[in-house]
């Protein structure tokens, strides 16, 4: 098992946000915004004769296709598979052994699975990178990465923003890991939820340690003229253990236009994608909008990952 | 008085003496040892003595055992301040606290169902970590935290 320290990069594993420094994050934005200034033709071949294997346990649009278009786009190649239903995995083929098979056909794996620590798993097994794709409930870090990415693009730099949360903050990965990263950064953070998904206490605790100062609200017009990025997330009904304690919050936030007129003007909406009817399409016309950008800036981080880890970067 | 009461245990020749349980605790330490289902020799429970420094702390007395290196971490999880006495031919030849390592590897069973260690066949990984008195168990691959009581020792 190998752990991401200093700043080189190649040959390491990329599975959780927690693994990564300050200097080492900051590092990977520059390296991507570099690769996303490159012209076409020299980005064409900075993975030539790579291969990266794409292991989708289970079904994903947005991850899997941003990671193989990112390989692609460098002139790699990609073998693997897309779900579960694969002849190997089907028949009861361990994480372990799967990496440990990919490990001798290619250069560095991508994977997701829906089992927690999955990817730390398969880190163990394969001698050559693994990049973690979400694990379960678990990390997701190039997500993460993608929206550090993405405020920065925006506003120009991270530290000291004031960044509000809002929807599910109890069961969505994508904000635990956001507001961890952030608190590299000294941001000022808004958590904007019902009782029943307020961010859960280890994650509060986490940040009070690391000196970062937050507050907790139920209305999400207060938060909007503070905010500098709104990062607004889906009510998920999958987690509800029960139907009716879903209908009591769902739709609860739903953000319009009309709601924007008090917003600084930076500030930008952002949401990890898909969205269901927490960002009204109307949003999506005015300056504030930013969540396609950000899904789009997922190619250029990946692309930097990918670089990074195989030492072409 | 009562404070002034000795309290004595089945004397033993060859064995360990674990004291300063926290109190309530010694049932534990005998399931997590084994010994309350397989062993030869006398184990001997105290629970709720008096105690200078804890108020009140358990004992336990356990002849022809010895202690492996992940006895002791079992122990270390369930009973932070305990201290381990080692006899041989009733004479007292060793006595240390017991100390919680900073790995703890194959020792804790994850509580989180949906964790890779509950679905494929290796060994945990654990980090403890201490919040004030309260130890917390932080594992190496799902990376959930959990109070030490959620957790099974293995």
């Amino acid at each position: 098992m190998r752990e991401i320290g200093g700043l080189d990069f190649k040959g390491k594993d990329v599975i959780s946000i927690n693994d990564l420094s300050r200097q080492e994050i900051d590092f990977i934005l520059d390296k991507a915004e570099f690769i996303e200034k490159l012209d076409d033709g020299s980005k064409s071949t900075l993975l030539k004769g790579k291969i990266m294997a794409s292991l989708f346990f289970e079904p994903s649009t947005r991850t899997k296709d941003s990671f193989n278009s990112a390989m692609t786009r460098l002139g790699g190649t990609i073998i693997g598979f897309d779900s579960d239903k694969s002849t190997s995995i089907k028949k009861g083929e361990t994480v372990w052994d799967t990496a440990k098979m990919y490990n001798t056909y290619t250069d560095v794996i991508v994977m997701r699975h829906r089992v927690e620590g999955a990817a730390r798993r398969a880190a163990e097994a394969a001698s050559i990178p693994v990049i973690n794709g979400g694990d379960g409930a678990n990390q997701h870090p190039t997500q993460t990465l993608l929206d550090l990415y993405t405020i920065k693009k925006t506003q120009g730099r991270i530290e000291g923003l004031k960044v509000a949360m809002c929807g599910d903050l109890k069961y969505g990965r994508t904000v635990h890991s956001l507001a961890v990263a952030l608190s590299h950064y000294g941001c000022r953070l808004y958590f904007v939820a019902p009782k029943s998904l307020k961010m859960p206490n280890y994650i509060q605790k986490e940040l009070t340690k690391r000196g970062i100062v937050f507050s907790e609200h139920y209305n999400l017009e207060e938060v909007i003229p503070l905010a500098d990025i709104l990062y607004m997330t889906r009510i998920q009904k999958e987690r509800f253990p029960d139907e009716a304690e879903y209908e009591k919050v769902s739709g609860i936030y739903i953000l319009k236009s009309n709601m924007l007129k008090h917003a600084k003007e930076n500030m930008k909406v952002m949401h990890p994608l898909p969205r269901v009817d927490e960002i009204s399409t109307d949003v999506d016309e005015t300056r504030h909008a930013v969540y396609f950008e950000q899904a789009a800036n997922g190619i250029p981080v990946r692309q930097a990952l990918l670089c990074l880890v195989l030492g072409r970067l | 008085m009562a404070e002034d009461r000795p309290y004595k245990l089945y004397k033993i020749v060859n064995g360990i003496v674990i004291d300063h349980i926290p109190r309530f605790q010694a049932l534990k330490v005998i399931r997590v040892l084994g010994v309350d289902k397989d062993h030869d020799s006398i184990v001997s429970i105290g629970t709720n003595f008096s105690s200078g420094k804890m108020g009140n702390k358990d004992v336990i007395k356990i002849e022809n055992k010895q202690l492996t290196d992940d006895e002791l971490n079992k122990i270390s999880i369930i009973a932070p301040t305990a201290t381990i006495n080692w006899i041989e031919k009733e004479t007292l030849v060793k006595k240390h606290k017991v100390e919680l390592p900073s790995i703890l590897k194959g020792i804790v069973k994850c509580a989180n169902p949906n964790c890779i260690t509950r679905h494929e066949d290796m060994k945990t990984i654990f980090y403890p970590i201490r919040d004030n008195d309260v130890l917390r168990l932080r594992c190496h691959y799902c990376e959930r935290t959990f109070d030490k009581e959620d957790v099974e020792i293995i």
